[in-house]
Order: C-alpha cells, then structure tokens, then sequence
C-alpha cells in the first residue's frame, strides 16, 4: 500500500457531502468526491452520503455509477448514512433495490415526515471499546432498518429496540446522521474497519473479485 | 430474520424540532433541485426528474403575477394530496408575517414551511417568530443582513430571492454575489470591526461571529427566483449557493419532463462543462420569461420583507 493518509471517496452526486468531508479530514483521512465511475480509481473505501435516496439512485443510474458502485462494494468497506443505507440495502420493499450489497431490509421514511425527525443518544460498543459516551444520534425522516439476514449483524438500537446501524464485514449503514455532529467516532470506527480490510489484503484487482458475484 | 426489540441501549428520549434536526434537512436537500408544482401530477414528473423536494403551490410565480390580486396560502387540501402522491419532502408557503397560515401548514404535517415574498405579505413590519414552531423554516434575501435576521428569528435554511416568476437570473446572481460578497468582506474584518458591521448590516452580532468563523452561512443557503436553464442552475452553483429552487422555469417551459430532469443533471454536475452541454440539448423553448430591468419598482417581489 501506497503511505499517506486513507483516501476515502463520498458520492457527491446530492446530499450531505460537505460534513463527511469534514468529519473525515478530523479523523485523519483525506475526502476524494465521487461523481463519475472514474473517479473511484485509487480509493480505499466510500461513504454513500444522506440526501434524497430517489434523486441519488436516479443520477447514479443515468450516469452509469450502479455497476462500478456494486463492484467497489464487493472489494472495499462502504458506509451507507441514510439514504446511502437505502443505496446498499438487499431490500427495500415494493421497489428493486439500488445497489442491493448488503443483507439488510430498509423501510423509506418509516420514522414518518420532517415534524417526526429526531435527536437521540445512543450507547454503541461497537465504536468504541468500553464506550460510555453516549453518541448523538441526528434522525432526518429517516430510513428504518427492518431486517438483518445472512452476516449482517445489527450494532445500535434505539431504547424501544429499534435497530438503527448495521455492519456485514466491510460494509457499515445507519440510519442516522454522525456527519452533521461534532462526534467523529463513527467516522473513526469506519477508518478502524478500512485499515482492517487493507491488513486482510485487499483483492487483486477490483474486476478479478467480482467476477464470481451475482450481480 | 425479523429483528426482535431487545431494548435499553440508550439513555435518553427523542428531541423532536431542535435546530440541529431542522437544519439538518435542509443539509440533506444540498446539490439538488427544490421544484414548484401546483398539481400532484407535476410533484410525480418532479419526483421522477430527481427532484429533492417540491414546493405545492396554487399558481407558479409566473402566473400570481400575470393573475394580479392577493396571493396567499394554498388550499390545505391540495397540499395534502401532494405530499401523499410523492416520497420526497413536501415543503408550502406561507405570507411573510402570517404566522396562523405557519401554523396550519404545521398542522398538515408539510416538511418544511416557505415564509415567502411571493405571496402578498400579511406583516409589514414583522416576520413569523419561527423558534417555536416544529416544521423548519426557509426564508428569503437579498444580502447577508436580511439572511442573518431570517435565521436570528428562526430560518433553517436560506434561499437567496432573485425575481420569481421573471425567468431571468440576473436578480438571483446579484443576491448571491452580494450575500457570499459579504461573508467574504466579513472574513477580512479584524475582531474589533464586527459590533459596527453588525450594526450596518442589521444583523444579531453572535451570528456574524459565527458566519466569520464558519466562512458560510450557519444554515444551508439555496438560490431562487429566476433559474429556467440548466445552464442557469450549474451558474448558481458554481458561484457558491448550496442547491437550487426552480419555480415557474420547469412547468411554463415546453417540456417540463425533460427540462426538470436535465436541471437536475446540471445541478449535481455543475463544473462539468461537457455533462452540461449534453444535458442542455434538446429541450425544447424555456419559459418565454420577462425581462427585470422591465419591471416596474411596485412588481418586484424581492423588495418584499426586510
């Protein structure tokens, strides 16, 4: 591996681009906008931001991004906020999924409209070895995480049990919003599982890897 | 695998309306396109095009200043039957000062409330207290002051005016010239210049600190009034708004469909200038538009609100 900071790329297509891009340079990585198919040569992980999941999954399709996407996933850790969860999820109800990587069942806007958005805090061991800081959790007519199949294994729930972020290997989504908070644990814990995923060696080449996948 | 509530991992209850929560949605908004529709078949040719939200409306801009009269709040009921025929944000406008209008549009449960210069203001002196409502609130300006009094009294987000209805973005290109102009002018200002430019531009010192500091606007500032061509809304982008509104520019023009769709095309690729002209083919003629330097002093709605 090349030295210098990880070079994270973040869908830059709508949405909150700018606050991953800030909380990413605060832990330490270098932020890299990913508009084009081009543009993800050299990353070492993306983030697939909140905004409008329809307007994002509609631009990624008329530019062709969905294959390239699919195929990064396969070889590199991905972190879905929102409608990034949306963009990964297997499942998403009456409509095909968009990227359809990751083992999870989403619900659109389940939490209801903008009057039921939300601020909580949340205790997530998974971020953080003996985390007693609760984290702040910001909900925007969020997306609800319904099932969790296959390696996908749930890592934070609201008080009533509501599971809200996930994580299958390399890939991570949550229903929430840390990039639009101070608190860079989430961002930190996803530079954690990219610098895991370089020790495990990455594959070859991104197209050898993803041959045998279904998509 | 059904996922079963397993319970008390959190220590705290929900906190609905915060400023963090309100703002929140309008940072989620950025890159995208906010489109005008009066009927829930346009919200769905917007919601196709890949529109971010929509904006419900009785009559587009260019049509409440060809009809005349007072033009108010929509009827409750269309608004309804847009929200419930789209997934994307709902947002309506309410008069400037019209604070019962505000309150209605909270109780139909719309994503955000417009207190807007489009509408025949109902206040000449106040705007809406927007602290204490619920649903967030965008507002319009024309200069760095009047942003910063939306949000001193509760804006969540910010639209620069332009001149709606006119297709012309010369107004909405001085607007935003003129609010980054200012940041950029607070930016060099030392520490002890700041209580007199609060005072020359009217705005509540602790947010001129706080936009100093930030070097933007502490809320997400959209451009309006005017965009018709895609070309027109990479222009607002690349001179630094955060998205863009596109009122009577898509549904006067000839092809709404394909228009809406290349503005949003245009809007997310704003500095790709061979994306641009490929989304700028063939869409058929623009809204005719009126010119703004025509425009009478009494027909410029961006003078509305202060």
């Amino acid at each position: 591996m090349e030295t210098g900071p990880i070079k994270v790329g973040i869908l830059a297509l709508q949405g909150g681009v700018a606050e991953h891009a800030g909380s990413l340079r605060r832990a330490g990585a270098r932020p890299v906008a990913v508009r084009l198919p081009e543009h993800l040569d050299g990353l070492d992980a993306l983030i697939l931001p909140g905004g409008e999941s329809t307007t994002i999954g509609k631009l990624a399709k008329r530019f062709g991004l969905l294959e390239p996407l699919r195929q990064f996933a396969a070889v590199r850790p991905v972190w879905g906020t929102c409608a990034g969860m949306i963009l990964l999820a297997r499942d998403i109800g009456a409509d095909p999924p968009l990227l359809g990587v990751m083992d999870i069942g989403v619900r659109r806007n389940a939490f209801g409209r903008q009057a039921d958005s939300f601020v909580t805090h949340l205790l997530v061991p998974e971020i953080e070895e003996g985390a007693t800081r609760p984290f702040p959790a910001v909900f925007i007519r969020a997306p609800q995480l319904v099932a969790a199949s296959g390696r996908a294994r749930i890592i934070a729930r609201l008080a009533d049990g509501t599971p809200v972020a996930a994580r299958e290997g390399r890939l991570l989504a949550t229903a929430f919003h840390p990039e639009i908070t101070e608190d860079d644990r989430f961002h930190r814990y996803f530079l954690k599982i990219i610098s895991q995923a370089g020790e495990t060696g990455p594959p070859e080449t991104i197209r050898a890897s993803s041959a045998g996948e279904n998509r | 695998m059904t996922i079963e509530p397993t319970g008390n991992q959190t220590i705290t209850d929900r906190e609905t309306g915060t400023d963090i929560v309100k703002r929140g949605l309008a940072q989620m908004l950025k890159g995208g396109v906010i489109m005008d529709v009066v009927t829930p078949d346009q919200a769905v040719i917007a919601e196709q095009a890949g529109a971010v939200a929509v904006m419900a409306l009785e009559r587009v801009p260019a049509d409440i200043r060809a009809h005349g009269g007072v033009a108010r709040m929509s009827d409750p009921g269309l608004i309804r039957e847009i929200m419930a025929a789209v997934s994307i944000p709902v947002m309506a406008k309410c008069r400037i000062g019209h604070f019962v209008e505000a309150q209605i549009l909270e109780a139909i449960g719309v994503d955000y409330i417009d207190e807007s210069e489009v509408l025949t203001p109902a206040d000449e002196r106040y705007h809406v207290a927007k602290h204490k409502f619920r649903i967030p609130f965008v507002c319009g300006c024309r200069n760095l002051g009047e942003a910063l009094r939306r949000i001193g009294e509760g804006a969540a987000m910010i639209r620069t005016k332009g001149e709606a209805g006119t297709g012309d973005v010369v107004e909405a290109v001085r607007h935003a010239r003129t609010v980054l102009g200012d940041i950029r002018r607070l930016q060099t200002l030392p520490e002890e210049e700041l209580v007199a430019f609060a005072k020359e531009i009217g705005a509540p010192l602790e947010l001129v600190r706080e936009t100093r500091a930030l070097g933007r606007l502490p809320v997400v500032n959209f451009a309006a009034g005017g965009i018709a061509t895609p070309a027109d809304a990479a222009l607002m982008m690349q001179l630094g708004v955060d998205g863009v509104f596109v009122g009577s520019g898509i549904f006067k023009s000839d092809d709404p469909a394909r228009r809406a769709k290349a503005i949003v095309e245009a809007t997310a690729h704003f500095d790709n200038a061979e994306i641009l002209a490929k989304v700028s083919e063939n869409l058929g003629a623009p809204m005719t538009g009126i010119n703004v330097s025509r425009l009478e002093a009494g027909e410029r709605l961006a003078e509305r609100g202060w």
